[in-house]
């Protein structure tokens, strides 16, 4: 079981500085995913979390114990990587065991753990398979059951699914999310898939070139986003950004609508209303705050989005629940939830209410 | 994919051909030398080009064998070609393996030096390298040989041995050490098992280089004693004539180390050991 303390962590290969200042206090079995635009240094991050990346600056802690400069092999972490990389030349039992057989564990205890996991994982039948004749699913399972037979303090993923077809891909999302239930043990998530990230983590750290964004629960960044990053970031489909000017009796879209949004932002000037396509409705003429011509719509059955084009504003993505009829070219009105909406300064930070 | 593989029988026919017509352009020298050698001396000459000879006798290799130096070359040959083989395939994996994995100050510069070494003519250093033989007292001596042959080659193994190292993935050392090991640990019980065709391919190389080499090994051995295979082959070259058969015979034996080594190591050479390390 394992605490873990980022102060002011840094990395920089050379001159080229890719983290900066990181500082994140991870609690005992919490989930905790990192999530960001690819080459914002997430698996940097966790790579120096494992000890296989070293450290340019900052403490690194765990249960109290500085480990800057402490090994993988006494981290006592295990890691799942996006390659997999199981050992080609040894079969799926003392792939899962060879940490077992690192440590000179005993041969009954080697295989009694590493019978539990491939129990768990449904792989007792593949047990004396190569890796090569396995497929793409299997390989993750036993990639997961080498991290599960050490029991570890901590367990980091490195986008272990991002491989695997959409179906395999919600299949073991919900084992992962079962293991840390029966584990309990801390575990930190590199994705960049939102849905993984907000259906996994206890918090969600957001990443973007290098510095956190913000750290926070799911539910957190999807109703007090700090930025207009993190705003765009998660949530899907993306939140629409319409540009705004201040007036005194709210903001003003670009063809002149002004929508009362509250007391909010009265400090810094809004420069930019944000609303989740959800959080717009289609209704009649009158009660719209926008009118535009719908120019693509798509169907989804449980969803139907509505790609509106309004003329002075721009483009508008709006998300209506359930089957609803309409077609393309047709006139919509839409309404815009105030109290959901969001106002960004322009710096791109969320104006609080 | 269907359409690739049922081509027409005619597309297959000239397939088989062309690559008939290959093998037998490739291994025609051999099998002339396989054919000469059991030729009675009599019949080289007065049956020419004829493919097949009336008559076969093995005298040649009973003479090769019993009545000449051949075994001693041999044996010297074979000292030669494995000690240098193991030696420079030990070096160049190590250099390969810091090539590929580390980064270090001057690796650039080290890289440079090994490639033009590579780029001077032989002729060139070959009286340098008799000097500093002689001057070592290291001439007529297998050691010269086998000293000079490694540095020759390592460059070029470790090159290849490079490629090899650079084919394993890193995340499989890296997960090796998560899994416990130290890095030699990782690099002994992950790297090296992956690496075998490689050292295999390695090994047999050098070992086929230094088992033909003949410019040092003419400048820097004159006694019998000393004499690697293909210098002992020129012995069979009097100033009156050109004993063929036996010559021939004693290069049908000398071919026999190198076939069992590649057979040896063939299933080394298999293609695909590091398949199912990585993704689906
Ligand atoms: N050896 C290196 N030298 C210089 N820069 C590097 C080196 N390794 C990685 N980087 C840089 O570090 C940054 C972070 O890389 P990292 O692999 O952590 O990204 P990531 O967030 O995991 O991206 P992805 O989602 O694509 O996996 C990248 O911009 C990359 O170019
Ligand atoms: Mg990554």
């Amino acid at each position: 079981m394992a605490g873990i303390e980022l102060n002011n962590i840094a990395k920089s290969y050379g001159s080229v500085e890719v983290l900066r200042d990181i500082n994140l206090t991870i609690e005992d079995g919490e989930f905790i995913v990192l999530v960001g635009p690819s080459g914002c240094g997430k698996s940097t991050l966790l790579r120096m979390i494992a000890g296989l990346e070293p450290i340019t600056g900052g403490e690194f802690h765990v249960d109290g114990r500085r480990m800057n400069e402490v090994p993988p092999r006494d981290r006592d972490m295990a890691m799942v990587f996006q390659s997999y990389a199981l050992y080609p030349h040894m079969d799926v039992s003392r792939n899962m065991g060879f940490s077992l057989e690192i440590r000179k564990a005993q041969k009954e205890e080697r295989s009694r753990k590493v019978g539990d996991a491939a129990r768990t994982l449904g792989l007792t039948s593949l047990t004396e398979r190569l890796p090569r004749a396995l497929s793409g699913g299997q390989r993750q399972r036993v990639a997961m059951g080498r991290a599960i037979v050490r029991d570890p303090s901590a367990f980091l993923f490195d986008e272990p699914l991002s491989n695997l077809d959409a179906a395999l891909r919600v299949e073991m999302r919900l084992e992962i999310a079962r293991l840390h239930q029966r584990l309990n043990a801390t575990m930190i998530y590199v994705t960049h898939d939102q849905v993984e990230a907000l259906t996994l983590a206890d918090r969600i750290v957001v990443l973007n070139a290098g510095d956190i964004q913000q750290v926070g629960t799911p539910l957190d960044l999807y109703e007090r986003p700090s930025n207009k990053f993190v705003a765009q970031f998660i949530g899907s489909p993306t939140m629409n950004i319409l540009g705004v000017d201040q007036t005194d009796h709210g903001v003003k879209l670009k063809d002149g609508t002004i929508l009362d949004v509250g007391s909010r932002g009265e400090q810094k000037r809004a420069h930019e209303l944000g609303v989740r396509p959800e959080h717009l409705d289609v209704v009649p003429e009158e009660a719209a705050h926008m009118k535009g011509v719908a120019e693509l719509v798509e169907h989804l059955g449980s969803d139907t989005n509505i790609h509106a084009s309004v003329p002075g504003v721009g483009p508008v993505l709006v998300r209506q629940h359930g089957h609803f009829p309409l077609k393309t070219g047709d006139a919509v009105n839409i309404a815009v939830d105030l109290e959901k909406a969001h106002l960004f300064g322009p710096d791109g930070a969320r104006l609080a209410a | 994919m269907n359409a690739l593989r049922q081509s027409s029988p005619l597309a297959v026919t000239g397939k088989y051909l062309a690559l008939a017509f290959y093998v037998a352009f490739a291994l025609f020298p051999l099998y002339w030398l396989a054919k000469i050698a059991v030729t009675p001396d009599k019949l080289i000459f007065s049956e020419g080009t004829a493919l097949i000879p009336s008559r076969f006798t093995f005298e040649n290799f009973q003479t090769v064998l019993l009545q000449t130096d051949f075994l001693a070359y041999f044996r010297n040959s074979l000292i030669v070609s494995i000690g240098t083989a193991a030696i420079t395939t030990v070096i160049a994996a190590a250099a390969g393996y810091a090539f590929s994995r580390f980064d270090f100050r001057g690796k650039r510069l080290i890289i440079a030096l090994m490639l033009i070494t590579q780029m001077f003519p032989l002729l060139m250093i070959i009286a340098p390298i008799y000097k500093i033989v002689a001057t070592l007292g290291l001439l007529n001596s297998l050691t010269s040989l086998i000293i000079v042959y490694t540095a020759f080659n390592i460059p070029f193994a470790t090159f290849l041995m490079q490629s090899f190292f650079d084919g394993i993935p890193k995340d499989l050392e890296d997960a090796g050490m998560i899994d416990g090991c130290t890095r030699f640990e990782a690099l002994r019980k992950i790297v090296l098992p992956l690496t075998l065709p490689g050292l295999g391919a390695t090994l047999g190389f050098i070992f086929t280089a230094a088992w033909s080499e003949l410019l040092f090994a003419l400048m820097l051995i004159n006694s019998n004693d000393a004499m690697t295979f293909p210098v002992g082959l020129l012995t069979f070259v009097s100033k009156f004539s050109v004993d063929w058969g036996q010559m021939m015979a004693a290069g049908v034996l000398a071919l026999v180390p190198s076939c069992l080594f590649f057979i040896f190591i063939q299933r080394y050479l298999v293609q695909g050991l590091t398949t199912g390390a990585v993704k689906g």
